[in-house]
């Protein structure tokens, strides 16, 4: 079996009376890529949240490494190596590609004290954030002030700034949303090749994604896990298809 | 570097040069207003760091200005010249030191609720010089010499002497300046620019938000500090005035005034709010409304400020031409 490296255990998030998430339980394992669907409002994007520390569970348990996270803030989370993207593009539109992710890479050599030195004189800052940026399709858009990009290379952008971080956990929030077919498949490239020195979870509505790249898929449905397995047996799962077609109406939106 | 310079004249050896000049052909009075120009331009640059770089508007800027100015006259001898080596570093101290402590409290809240909250803090350090006998209470009190930098017998700076008062304010300045310029540069100056476009994103990437702005807060007191120091020397008294809300929107109005998040701009909104409250009340003992006027029109025809004007006449200039040819 792979290195379990992050799992939530009975993860729960209340908002008022309603469940976001509800005795949520899922790992993930070095060298996998574990998907995540479901329908509109089932909480997908609140699990992305919880394990990323942008919002505290209410119970249940976060295990990094085996310990035990939950009380940990968003930018310690992230220092241990637990990166993320969002679904709503989340850049600082008025720096370059470039410096987007330089400071992304920035965080892990902070050289806070170091005011007399010039930011962009780091080697190893520039070269982090440069093999990011190759890696995430966007070498052509170095020099290109970020509010300027199209929408799908702000996407890209996204997932250049978390890798600019070398993270050993990649949370990624629908990273194909609003991309082209290529730029898709460009990322779904970029997905395959980390995934050996990743444990990703990828958040996605994109079905034919998602089965060409996922080791294990879970869905979710009103906040619960309806099933979690490899993705055959999700293909062929009574459940889901009932949950997915079956009373397509009722989907709490 | 990649992107290409923009092709812009670098007016600040000139400026300098004037300023460098200025007391050779100046009165007295005039080198007192350029003087307190100066002070006004770091005081106005270290509220910059925040409001203009960081994202942090300070209702309360003053506090550290006039803390340090206190500390001037409280670190002094009644009837001696205070030593320069302890009394400059002592006054930039004390403003960072309390810009340490009340950034510990307020640097929790965003948006209103930090302006509001800075606010209260300054309004409470005020009353602490006004109702207790500290500083002398609401008649504030005097630095009857001011200090002097001695070895042994000889007397290297003596801030009694306006020339070289002058000329100190105006080193201190540039020190100033160039400080701000190599700081902003710096790894900090960059995160403190996340900090500024994307507070939530610099979290999730995983830098201590609160720690950085809280040294950007403290450096900015610091500054401020430095200000209040030289213009404790400038007048040879204190008053609680000096740390009042008036104090802070006044310096706040400067950087607006000037352009906010240049740096240039906060020097000149200095030059220009000091000019025009002296022109103004020569005119009239409501300046404020002419003062008012004036912002405001600032504010709608220049939202980038005064700094941001050579910029939109040379807009203007070539869309004509271009319309015309």
């Amino acid at each position: 079996m792979a290195e379990l490296v992050l799992s939530a255990r009975g993860m729960s998030r209340r908002f008022g009376g309603l469940y976001a998430n509800r005795d949520v339980s899922l790992d993930m394992h070095k060298g996998m890529l574990h998907a995540v669907l479901g329908p509109n409002g089932a909480g997908k994007s609140t699990l992305i949240n919880l394990l990323s520390g942008d919002l505290p569970p209410s119970a249940g348990q976060i295990l990094y490494r085996g310990e035990d996270i939950s009380g940990w803030s968003p930018d310690k989370r992230s220092r241990a190596g637990i990166g993320r993207s969002y679904q709503r593009t989340n850049i600082f539109p008025a720096f370059t590609v470039f410096e987007n992710c330089r400071l992304a890479a920035q965080s892990r050599a902070p050289r806070a004290l170091r005011i007399f030195s010039k930011a962009i004189s780091f080697a190893d800052l520039r070269d982090a954030a440069d093999r990011a940026i190759a890696q995430a399709g966007l070498a052509e858009r170095r020099d290109v002030v970020a509010a300027t990009l199209s929408h799908g290379e702000q996407r890209q952008l996204e997932i250049a700034m978390v890798l600019a971080t070398s993270p050993s956990v990649l949370l990624l929030d629908e990273p194909l949303a609003g991309m082209g077919p290529e730029e898709s498949q460009s990322m779904v490239a970029l997905l395959k090749k980390l995934t050996p020195d990743h444990a990703i979870l990828l958040v996605e509505h994109d079905m034919d994604a998602v089965f060409a790249v996922a080791d294990v898929i879970t869905v979710m449905v009103a906040g619960q896990v309806l099933e979690s397995g490899p993705p055959d047996q999700i293909r062929d799962s009574v459940a889901v298809q009932e949950a997915y077609l079956g009373d397509g109406e009722s989907d709490d939106e | 570097m990649p992107l290409a310079r923009k092709k812009s004249r670098n007016y600040l050896p000139l400026v300098l040069l004037m300023l460098a000049l200025f007391p050779i052909f100046g009165s007295s009075y005039y080198n007192e207003l350029i003087g307190k120009i100066m002070i006004m331009a770091i005081f106005a640059m270290s509220l910059d760091l925040l409001v203009g770089f960081t994202g942090l508007v300070s209702f309360g800027h003053a506090a550290f200005f006039g803390v340090a100015a206190y500390s001037v006259v409280l670190l002094s001898p009644k009837y001696d010249p205070g030593n320069l080596l302890l009394v400059l570093p002592g006054a930039v101290l004390t403003g960072a030191a309390v810009a340490f402590v009340v950034g510990l409290f307020v640097l929790r809240t965003k948006g209103i609720y930090f302006i509001m909250v800075t606010l209260a803090f300054a309004q409470m350090i005020y009353f602490v010089f006004h109702d207790t006998p500290l500083g002398g209470g609401s008649d504030g009190a005097f630095l009857n010499v001011k200090p002097e930098l001695r070895i042994g017998e000889k007397v290297l700076l003596d801030l009694n002497e306006p020339m070289q008062f002058y000329y100190i304010v105006l080193v201190l300045l540039v020190v100033a300046y160039v400080f701000l310029r190599v700081l902003l540069r710096s790894p900090l100056g960059h995160a403190l620019a996340g900090i500024r476009s994307n507070e939530h994103r610099m979290l999730s990437l995983g830098f201590p938000v609160f720690l950085y702005k809280l040294a950007g807060f403290v450096t900015a007191g610091g500054l401020a500090g430095l200000a209040g120091f030289l213009s404790a020397c400038q007048y040879g008294f204190v008053t609680p005035e000096i740390l009042s809300w008036h104090q802070s929107g006044n310096v706040l109005l400067m950087v607006i005034l000037g352009g906010m998040g240049t740096l240039n701009g906060a020097a000149i909104g200095a030059f220009a709010f000091v000019v025009l409250q002296e022109v103004f009340s020569a005119l009239t003992k409501h300046w404020q409304l002419l003062m008012g006027v004036v912002i405001v029109t600032v504010v709608m025809v220049l939202p980038g400020g005064l700094s941001s004007l050579p910029q939109r006449l040379k807009g203007l200039l070539i869309g004509g031409g271009n319309r015309n040819g």
